[in-house]
């Protein structure tokens, strides 16, 4: 049973859904005794990074995350949730994440061609850089999913696991031992994305 | 690179998709699931649900069908139609909409796309405009293109992105239902002053149109149609390889 980590950042429908369309068996929590007996938890989040860390912070949840990460539980953040997985995030000052995996959070403003757009909305092709990563086993290259951020995970390369190209090669899938993360949104990103989600609920079977 | 995306639009009234669909193999052609569903299973990036009922029992049903829409079809869902307050962004959000498009309610208060962006994040807000030429300028209509505002669109237009509207579809009423290609006149105009993604609405007829919207301005990010689409007249499959063949970057 995956449980969803409920810390009051985003819409958590689709994503629940999304694993319910899968035949997954599925809750949405933030109290910790419930989620502890999830068999692999999902991080969501949308919105600011520091506000989404603080409200980690404040519920005890950073620390419960990482405790129940060290015992082996699979955990899959999924946009801002997987930029919290990371050490530190520089959008607007400089914050601390959960410190799960090496890398910081950048802003993709002054590192992309100026005549792109930010926020990366929409659907693009990734480029699967570990053909080892579970979570993408059944992904082929230059399958398309869909993203919507302004700010990238940079000096990850040890959990890197596909990047997606918009004026440089964003990071867009990471993996390290349990803990699994996407750029992309796969509740959002159709066939390929559900194919996604059904890897990472295998993993926690 | 990003691809270009092709968005079908589905009018709703009172819980049905209204302007009957032709398709083989839906057994309710005017249920918004499932055609939802078949767009979604034949190549759509995203899709548009637009709320012309006028009701509230309507309104409630719409919510309804939004949230069965959402937990059985898992690409972006934009939303449009009354949404004149926080509480109608809330509302829909709440169903599993990715993205709230607003139109009059932006022209009565302005002030509504601050407060949703603030809320919501730029990429949640998108400013949805019906534009007409009135003497050679460019003037935004309300009330689904029956009332001349008097403002000039492009300024306009210009205002909501720097309130915070992460996106701009433009309406074309000059061009709607006359089939012969998108405004391309006026796409450029828009397209050259904001940085967010504009997407094209408005007088497609055949697939040639969507290539030479594509080709004519790579500043525009998406092509949305009604009819075409609903009638079969375009199939998106077909769509997406033709554009494909001609060097534009879809999602196949």
């Amino acid at each position: 049973m995956i449980g969803i980590i409920d810390y009051g950042v985003g819409n958590l429908f689709s994503l629940k859904s999304s694993f319910e369309a899968i035949g997954e068996e599925v809750f949405v929590s933030g109290d910790k005794d419930e989620l502890s007996k999830a068999t692999g938890l999902i991080l969501p989040g949308v919105g600011a990074f520091a506000d989404a860390a603080q409200k980690l912070r404040d519920s005890g949840l950073d620390e419960f995350v990482r405790a129940e990460v060290s015992e082996g539980k699979p955990l899959m953040g999924i946009c801002l949730g997987m930029q919290l997985l990371f050490e530190k995030s520089f959008e607007y000052g400089e914050h601390q994440g959960l410190g799960l995996l090496k890398g910081q959070v950048v802003p993709m403003l002054h590192s992309i061609p100026e005549e792109l757009k930010i926020p990366h909305i929409g659907w693009n092709a990734l480029h699967i850089t570990n053909t080892d990563c579970p979570i993408l086993k059944d992904i082929n290259e230059g399958d398309c999913v869909y993203f919507v951020h302004s700010y990238y995970a940079q000096d990850c390369e040890d959990s890197l696991c596909a990047t997606t190209e918009y004026g440089k090669e964003l990071t867009a899938a990471v993996a390290k031992d349990n803990v699994y993360g996407c750029q992309f949104h796969p509740e959002k990103s159709g066939a390929v994305g559900m194919k996604i989600l059904r890897a990472f609920s295998e993993l926690c079977k | 690179m990003i691809t270009k995306r092709i968005i079908p639009c589905l009018d709703v009234r009172n819980g049905r998709v209204v302007k009957g669909v032709n398709f083989e193999g839906l057994s309710d052609v005017s249920s918004p699931v499932e055609l939802g569903k078949y767009y979604s299973d034949n190549g759509a990036d995203e899709l548009v649900f637009y709320d012309i009922t006028a009701s509230a029992e309507g309104r409630a049903l719409f919510t309804d069908i939004l949230r069965e829409v959402a937990s059985t079809i898992f690409i972006p869902l934009t939303v449009g139609g009354g949404i004149n307050t926080l509480d109608d962004f809330d509302r829909v959000l709440k169903c599993g909409a990715d993205k709230v498009s607003v139109n009059s309610g932006a022209i009565r208060n302005p002030e509504l796309i601050t407060q949703a962006a603030q809320k919501y994040g730029d990429q949640c807000v998108v400013i949805s405009a019906d534009v007409k030429r009135v003497d050679g300028v460019f003037r935004v209509f309300a009330k689904g293109g029956r009332e001349n505002t008097g403002m000039e669109a492009i300024s306009w237009i210009k205002s909501c992105v720097d309130r915070g509207a992460g996106e701009v579809v433009l309406n074309s009423i000059d061009t709607d239902g006359v089939k012969g290609g998108f405004d391309l006149e006026m796409l450029e105009a828009v397209s050259s002053v904001v940085n967010v993604p504009v997407i094209a609405s408005g007088g497609a007829g055949c697939i040639d149109d969507f290539v030479k919207l594509f080709h004519t301005l790579p500043k525009v990010d998406a092509g949305l149609a009604a009819s075409i689409f609903h009638f079969g007249e375009v199939e998106i499959p077909e769509l997406k390889k033709v554009l494909r063949e001609n060097n534009i970057n879809v999602r196949l």
